[in-house]
Formats: structure tokens, C-alpha cells, sequence
């Protein structure tokens, strides 16, 4: 998995700016949480097959970088994840008028993409895309695009989390996280009762290790998203989008 | 790992916004309501054994001046000690360094989601918002906010008014006091005189907003800005229930005394409405009684009318009286 940078400043600034060196970086930020939304889109919106998709990924953000498509973004005109999916639409749509897909993922490398990690959650989130992608019943364009980003940067998140615990010592902690907060999709979540007696631990450390790792996983979270905001104001609506889920 | 499915996102979304009560004497239940500033919990008090509302500041708005917005809030509520106000019972900063208050949990209903009624109980129901709305202006302070969803009513009829997060509080404001560790969110709250709202920023519903509210002045908003928006709600009301008003051709159209009551509290000129809240909860409830109410001349027709609809009982009585004695004359003259 593309981990991502440790850069919190604002990526969309930074893929502005004057010093190659802080554009490289906050570009490698961009494309590590928004190539699987990207590759996914493609696929499935698309119709694309897998290398089809896989080449125009990569050809996208290559061609971002050189043709500095994603500086022209105005924050009072959309959101900066809006604009970037806008662009891609254009981005594929000329491809496939042109027809010029001979020479793809061109002369810039980035963070490496896994590619056939990507299709196993495709395969896993919509069964049987196919080698030419199918479509995602009553999701529309921009539903979809986000509902990837938003997995993938939870995806990105949960991974820093564990990284975080298993280096401060704290593999139980992520272990009640994960037994009460990620799995269960299936079936009713345990009780705290019941987590302590799996664990070995009282139950009052059960709450305590849940409040420890939900209050990292949202300070995770909170710090990507200021990094692909461009700015406050958006940052605050897509936190509030973000974390705002209705009540049950 | 594996891939994060969209009901795990939910549950992660909910885990990362919930509220860290460690270090309290709270644990949390469910979530129960989300408003623009903070999200309702239904949490249980250990030491006192009850369910409680715990309002905690929403993410990412931990910044100062909406901190200090729902800090003034539960202050603003603490010091309304009437039972048309949700009472607060606790206030403070969750470990995580969220502001939370912890409320009464009302039971209930709010009132755009009230099952059908009679007219007369929904008009009981009006008059009660205004009694707590007069109390609160008493007091200082001004909601800006009243709308049907701003109204829970009870099981037992019991009617509460909510969510005052926008109240304007006018005069002394400096027994709001000081949050013990609140820092820069006290400072906010105790600039006593200090307009709270910025010029331009408008607050409140459009639909229940009165226009100088809606102009977007503070300046301009006084206590009958209350009065325009009990109004708009006395008019959703005055058709049936809110949720199910029927089809409009079958809605029922407001007598002519209510239409002006509900005219006359919605002026577009402030001095134009019921200048004082309890003004118009006496005209809702004359006109509940079947009595005259200052916002509508009556000529001589609609007066007998009115007379003869509300003393219907001893007139008939009376004409009862009356045939019957006719009937035993006529029959002693045979």
C-alpha cells in the first residue's frame, strides 16, 4: 500500500508551488489518496478494462503534473476533489477521442500504485466489474468518486493507525478497535463484556484502549483531509461531510 | 487488510466523531440528533443512574468562537429555569477537548412530526411556546431560531422549546460567568455588551425568520423577531398537523380573527407585530375561548355569531325554557 507522506500542509498549495521539490512531494500526497478513487472511477464509470484503467491513472496524474492541470483549481468554484473528478472526466473522454493511448505512464514516476490491490477491493466492494468494468447501480459520477475517496482515505487511515499502535506497543488497543469498530459486518457487534473476557482485560480497559483509538483514527483523518483541502472553509465542509453521518 | 466495506465506513464515521467520555461520569448510548453545531448523544449518568442528553460540539467546529457559541448556549439554558426550557444539568470539556452540556432527554415528538390534533390543542400548544418564549425575553434573551422542529412535545402534552444556539442575549450577560479551564471560550462568552453575531451573518430558518433578522443585522433584531417566527408557526399549525397538513384543497382555512392574528404577528414592520409575546398568547387564547381578540375587528354579524357559537348552551337552554312554556300555555288555554 502507498502510505501516506508525512506532509500536512496543504497538498493543494503545494502542488502550486515554485519549489520543485515541495511540488514533487505534495503531488506524490495527492496521488497516494486519490489513485484508487481515480483507478476505480475509471473502471467502473468508464468501462474500462484493467490495464486500460491502470495506464490512464497513471497517465493522468503524469500528465497533471506536466500540464499543471490541477493548479488551475479555484476554491470558490468547487471543491478541490469535484475539480480533480472533472478533470479526469476530461482527461478520459479526449483519450478516447484521440485514441492515442500508445504511450502511457509516461516519463514522471510516482509513489508506486498497486494496481491488483485496487481490483481485489473492486472485486470485493462490486462482484464482477469484469475486464471491462460494469456499472454501479444508483450511484451517479460524483457519488461514486467520493464514496472511493472517502474508502480510501479510511483505508489509508485505519493502516496508519495499526502502524501507530504496533510501534508504540499498544496491539491490543488496535485489537479492541478492531473487534468492536472495523469487523462485525456480519452478525452483532460484541459487548465490551465480551471484549474484555477475549482479550483478557477488564472491561474498564476496553473503553479506554475504544476512546484511545478513535481519538487517533480522528486525528488522522482530520490531519489528511486539511492536506487535500486548499482551504479552511472547504476543509470544515468536508470534515462535516465526512464525519457528519446521520443518526441511526 | 482488507477492504473497508461502506456499512464498516459508517461505523468508523461514528467511532471517529463520538465523543471521548472517558474521566466523566457518562457513557454513551446511541446518537440521537445533529444539528449545525453540535450532535446529540442519549448517554446514561453512572452516578445519578438516568439517561441524559449530552450535546457535544461537532467535528472538526472545535474552534473558539463555536465553542463559545454552545458554552453560551448551555449557559443561556441554565439560567431559563421554566418548564417550557430543556433544563442543563452539567457543562464541561470532554477529554478530547470537546465542549459538551448534558440536558434533561426529552421524550417525545417534534412538533413538525405531531400526529393529527384539534385545533384547539394545537393552539394550547402555541400559547405554551410563547409563555417559555416570554419567559426567556424576560430574562434577556432572544432565540432567533423558533421553529417546529425547535419544539418537542411531550407524551404527556408537556411542551419544550429547543436548540438555543442562537439566542441573542440582550443588557447583563455577566452572570453567564466563567468555564474553569474554558480559556479562550470564556473570554468569548463574558464580553458582556459584545455582539456575538457579526454584522452580515445571517442566523436562523428562512420561513420562520423575520425579515430584519433575515436583513442580517443583529442590531436590528429585537424580541419580535420571536413574535414574527411564532407566528409563521402559529400559521403551520392554524392547517393541521405540520407532517400531514392533508391535501391544500382540503386543508382547513384559518378563521377570519386567527388569519389576523397570524397577519398581525408576521408584519414585515417590526411595530406592526404584537409588540410583546404575551400580547399574542392572549389573542391565541381568546380566540381559543370563543372571545374577541385584538387583532380582528368583528362587525355585527360575526359578534352574533361569535356570541351564539360560544354561549350555545344556555341559549338552547333557554329556548328550551321557552318552547316549553309556550307548549304548556297553549295547552292550558284549550
Amino acid at each position: 500500500m502507498a502510505s501516506f507522506p508525512a506532509t500536512r500542509h496543504s497538498v493543494v498549495a503545494g502542488i502550486a508551488s515554485s519549489d520543485p521539490q515541495v511540488r514533487r512531494v505534495a503531488f506524490d500526497t495527492l496521488i497516494s489518496a486519490y489513485w484508487r478513487p481515480v483507478y476505480k472511477y475509471v473502471r467502473i464509470k468508464w468501462h474500462a478494462d484493467r490495464d486500460d484503467a491502470a495506464d490512464l491513472t497513471q497517465e493522468f496524474f503524469s500528465r497533471a503534473f506536466e500540464k499543471n492541470t490541477l493548479e488551475r483549481f479555484d476554491p470558490a468554484r468547487a471543491r478541490f476533489r469535484t475539480y480533480l473528478r472533472v478533470c479526469l472526466d476530461g482527461f478520459v473522454a479526449n483519450e478516447h477521442k484521440a485514441a492515442s493511448r500508445i504511450k502511457r505512464g509516461g516519463g514522471v514516476s510516482f509513489v508506486p500504485l498497486d494496481f491488483a490491490a485496487a481490483e481485489t477491493e473492486l472485486a470485493g466492494l462490486h462482484p464482477s466489474p469484469g475486464d471491462n468494468g460494469a456499472s454501479v447501480p444508483g450511484a451517479d459520477d460524483d457519488t461514486f468518486f467520493r464514496q472511493e475517496w472517502v474508502r480510501a482515505l479510511f483505508t489509508d487511515a485505519v493502516a496508519a493507525l495499526h502502524d501507530l499502535c504496533v510501534a508504540a506497543g499498544k496491539e491490543t488497543h488496535f485489537a479492541v478497535f478492531q473487534r468492536y469498530d472495523l469487523e462485525h459486518d456480519t452478525g452483532a457487534r460484541p459487548t465490551y463484556a465480551q471484549l474484555a473476557a477475549e482479550l483478557g482485560i477488564p472491561v474498564t480497559q476496553v473503553t479506554n484502549y475504544l476512546a484511545f483509538t478513535r481519538r487517533e483514527l480522528r486525528q488522522l483523518l482530520l490531519e489528511r483531509l486539511r492536506a487535500l483541502c486548499a482551504t479552511d472553509a472547504e476543509f470544515r465542509l468536508e470534515a462535516r461531510d465526512l464525519l457528519g453521518v446521520d443518526p441511526r | 487488510m482488507s477492504v473497508l466495506s461502506d456499512a464498516a465506513i459508517r461505523r468508523l464515521q461514528e467511532a471517529a466523531d463520538a465523543p471521548d467520555l472517558s474521566g466523566t461520569k457518562y457513557v454513551a448510548l446511541d446518537r440521537i440528533a445533529q444539528g449545525g453545531m453540535g450532535t446529540v448523544y442519549r448517554v446514561r449518568d453512572r452516578e445519578l443512574g438516568r439517561d441524559v442528553a449530552l450535546k457535544v460540539i461537532r467535528l472538526p467546529e472545535a474552534s473558539p468562537d463555536i465553542a463559545a457559541r454552545m458554552l453560551r448556549e448551555a449557559r443561556t439554558l441554565a439560567r431559563l429555569e421554566h418548564p417550557g426550557i430543556v433544563p442543563v444539568h452539567d457543562v464541561g470539556r470532554l477529554s478530547d477537548g470537546r465542549v459538551f452540556y448534558a440536558m434533561k432527554l426529552v421524550r417525545g415528538a417534534p412538533l413538525d412530526r405531531l400526529p393529527t390534533s384539534t385545533l384547539a390543542d394545537r393552539l394550547r400548544i402555541v400559547e405554551r411556546i410563547c409563555e417559555a418564549v416570554a419567559f426567556a425575553h424576560a430574562h434577556g434573551v432572544i432565540h432567533r431560531d423558533l421553529k417546529p422542529q425547535n419544539v418537542m412535545v411531550g407524551p404527556f402534552g408537556e411542551v419544550l422549546v429547543m436548540d438555543w444556539g442562537v439566542a441573542k442575549l440582550v443588557g447583563d450577560v455577566s452572570s453567564l460567568g466563567s468555564l474553569e479551564g474554558g480559556g479562550e471560550v470564556a473570554d468569548l462568552v463574558v464580553e458582556a455588551g459584545a455582539p456575538t453575531t457579526g454584522h452580515g451573518v445571517v442566523l436562523g430558518t428562512p420561513g420562520y425568520m423575520a425579515p430584519e433578522q433575515a436583513a442580517g443585522d443583529p442590531a436590528l433584531v429585537d424580541t419580535r423577531a420571536d413574535v414574527y417566527a411564532l407566528g409563521a408557526i402559529l400559521r403551520d399549525l392554524s392547517h393541521g398537523a405540520i407532517a400531514d397538513p392533508g391535501p391544500k384543497s382540503r386543508r382547513a382555512t384559518p378563521a377570519r380573527p386567527l388569519e389576523a392574528i397570524i397577519q398581525r404577528a408576521m408584519a414585515a414592520e417590526p411595530r406592526e407585530r404584537y409588540q410583546d409575546v404575551m400580547a399574542l398568547a392572549r389573542d391565541v387564547a381568546a380566540f381559543r375561548a370563543g372571545e374577541p381578540v385584538s387583532a380582528y375587528r368583528e362587525n355585527l354579524f360575526e359578534r352574533a355569531r361569535r356570541f351564539t357559537v360560544r354561549y350555545s348552551t344556555p341559549i338552547l337552554l333557554v329556548l328550551a325554557y321557552l318552547v316549553m312554556r309556550i307548549t304548556l300555555l297553549a295547552v292550558r288555554g284549550r
